[in-house]
């Protein structure tokens, strides 16, 4: 099985660190990963993006050309991203800015309204984590202990008190998965 | 050791420290910072040298003094910066220094801009600075094998006395993949007896120098580094080879460009296209045995780079003409994606039957 993963949105946003999450996670479950950013002259409130390759086989090229699976944090991603999401794969969608909506019909259309659930956790910075509930919960491309016992390793002493925020974050994505809150392809 | 998810540039900084270099002088360019980063971070841990110099000319030529006093050396810098280093490469190779110098290539030419590019082809591999030498030239595809080559090209460096260059572009300085660092024992390398540093009183001072006036004896130096080279180029080629067993026709593809073009090779595979890949690990000395043993086998060679079309001169040097050498390639930073890898395979595969 191979996940080939685009986050794209705001540079600020969490994209490089969400997809550094994903390619640390993967790797404690013994896959194959890789981790590449866009890297041209950003500059804060510019546009980002990142592929991550999460892989049960050696990764060939690190380039995603037709994600499989694209998050978009805002609508120029979701503009540019939107169309190359591969046939059959998932588009997730930052509900709380982006206003666009997918007319495409051979994808599946998660949207999550990450700011609200977010706020209503009591941390606004945790909003990257509900959409990577959402993106585990659908794909099982990793396991949310995965996601966490990575946490741990990635962050600081100083932030590792956010730990159970982003725990509660990803339930959260979870279960609008579970609840059934996504836009199914027509078969 | 466990394995760890780093950059491309800062896994040649810590596979140069576990190769036992502690000197590095270098200045930042993107896209290689880290590995400047990285070694003022870690050098110091260690009681390591790290320097940032006030300029690319200025770290060659401490990279020179470094050398010269039998030191593991390392330097880096991405196209324009590397370009800037190229006097102080031919003084290194002139007077038989051995050190490593690392290419993170970008789009050019000129300033160009900072992503990925492998136009410093012809550069790295026909010398770079004025005058007849040449560096050995180390082309990673993977954080994995980085970690490999990084090793060899200390190990060559120091075996042949000859500056070796580690190239690599944007793409592979920049992404994270998980590396492992094994700790493996050391080569027996030559005594380095011509190191200056101090006679303490018995024997002739020790001289490093490039600068020879007699023309007869400049003359039988150049001699000398030719014979190096021959050496060089009969013993230290390198190279790696994907389903090209049954294949009839070839892609040619180095770094990082090798792995769009192994996705690329894979769909052509089930599109009914009997085609493999020869991946040049060295550049120079170029491996020409592969191309002697498929030239006659295959209906046609397709060199994929990111340049104008540089390493397919060298492809059809070593196919002698006897079979046909297409090329595709993107410039100024553009990485081609697998399609049109594929597209080009496919109008190749069309125009051979």
């Amino acid at each position: 099985m191979m996940h080939e993963i685009v986050i794209a949105g705001f540079g600020g946003q969490g994209v490089m660190s969400m997809g550094q999450l994903l390619a640390y996670a993967g790797m404690t479950e013994n896959k194959h990963v890789s981790w590449l950013p866009s890297y041209g002259p950003e500059q804060r409130g510019g546009t980002a993006n990142v592929s991550v390759v999460i892989s049960d086989e050696p990764i060939g090229s690190p380039v995603i050309q037709n994600p499989s699976v694209a998050i978009v944090l805002n609508n120029p991603s979701f503009e540019k991203f939107e169309p190359t999401v591969k046939k059959g794969g998932v588009l997730i969608v930052n509900k709380s800015i982006v206003d666009l909506k997918s007319k495409r019909n051979d994808i599946t259309v998660i949207e999550v309204p990450t700011a609200e659930i977010a706020s209503e956790i009591g941390s606004p910075r945790v909003a990257g984590s509900v959409i990577l509930g959402a993106f585990i919960q659908h794909s099982k491309a990793i396991s949310k202990k995965s996601i966490i016992e990575s946490l741990k390793n990635v962050l600081s002493e100083r932030k590792q008190h956010l730990i159970p925020a982003n725990e509660e974050a990803l339930e959260r994505g979870a279960s609008l998965v579970i609840n059934g809150d996504v836009k199914k392809p027509i078969a | 050791m466990p394995k760890v998810l780093m950059k491309g540039n800062e896994v040649i900084a810590e596979a140069a420290i576990h190769a036992g270099c502690k000197n590095f002088f270098g200045y930042p360019i993107t896209p290689q910072s880290e590995l400047v980063a990285y070694m003022a971070n870690r050098l110091p841990e260690i009681d390591g040298l790290f320097l940032q110099a006030e300029s690319e000319v200025a770290a060659i030529n401490m990279v020179y003094g470094a050398a010269s006093a039998g030191v593991r050396v390392m330097t880096s810098s991405s196209s324009p910066g590397f370009s800037l280093k190229q006097e102080g490469v031919s003084y290194l190779a002139g007077a038989e220094l051995p050190a490593v110098i690392v290419n993170i290539g970008r789009g050019g030419p000129g300033l160009g801009n900072i992503q990925p590019a492998q136009s410093d082809y012809f550069q790295v591999t026909k010398g770079g600075g004025h005058g007849d030498y040449y560096t050995p030239v180390l082309a990673p595809s993977t954080l994995q094998e980085i970690v490999e080559l990084t090793k060899l090209a200390f190990d060559l460096a120091d075996e042949y006395r000859t500056p070796v260059v580690l190239l690599g572009d944007g793409m592979l300085g920049q992404m994270m993949e998980p590396v492992e660092f094994t700790e493996e024992d050391m080569k027996v390398l030559p005594e380095k007896k011509w190191a200056t540093t101090g006679t303490r009183g018995d024997g002739a001072p020790k001289v490093i120098s490039s600068l020879e006036l007699n023309d007869v004896n400049l003359e039988n130096h150049n001699h000398t580094l030719q014979s190096k080279y021959e050496v060089i180029k009969q013993r230290e080629v390198r190279f790696d080879t994907y389903r090209a067993d049954d294949a009839e026709y070839m892609v040619v593809a180095y770094g990082t460009v090798s792995r769009i073009a192994k996705s690329a090779i894979d769909e052509a595979r089930e599109n009914g296209i009997k085609i493999g890949m020869i991946r040049p690990i060295t550049l120079w000395p170029f491996p020409e045995k592969p191309f002697e043993e498929y030239r006659d086998k295959v209906k046609a060679f397709l060199s994929v780079e990111m340049s104008a079309g540089q390493m397919v001169e060298d492809v059809r040097l070593a196919v002698n003409g006897k079979a046909p050498v297409e090329f595709f390639g993107r410039t100024g930073g553009v990485i081609p994606n697998h399609s049109e890898v594929l597209e080009a395979i496919k109008s190749l595969a069309g125009g051979g039957q």
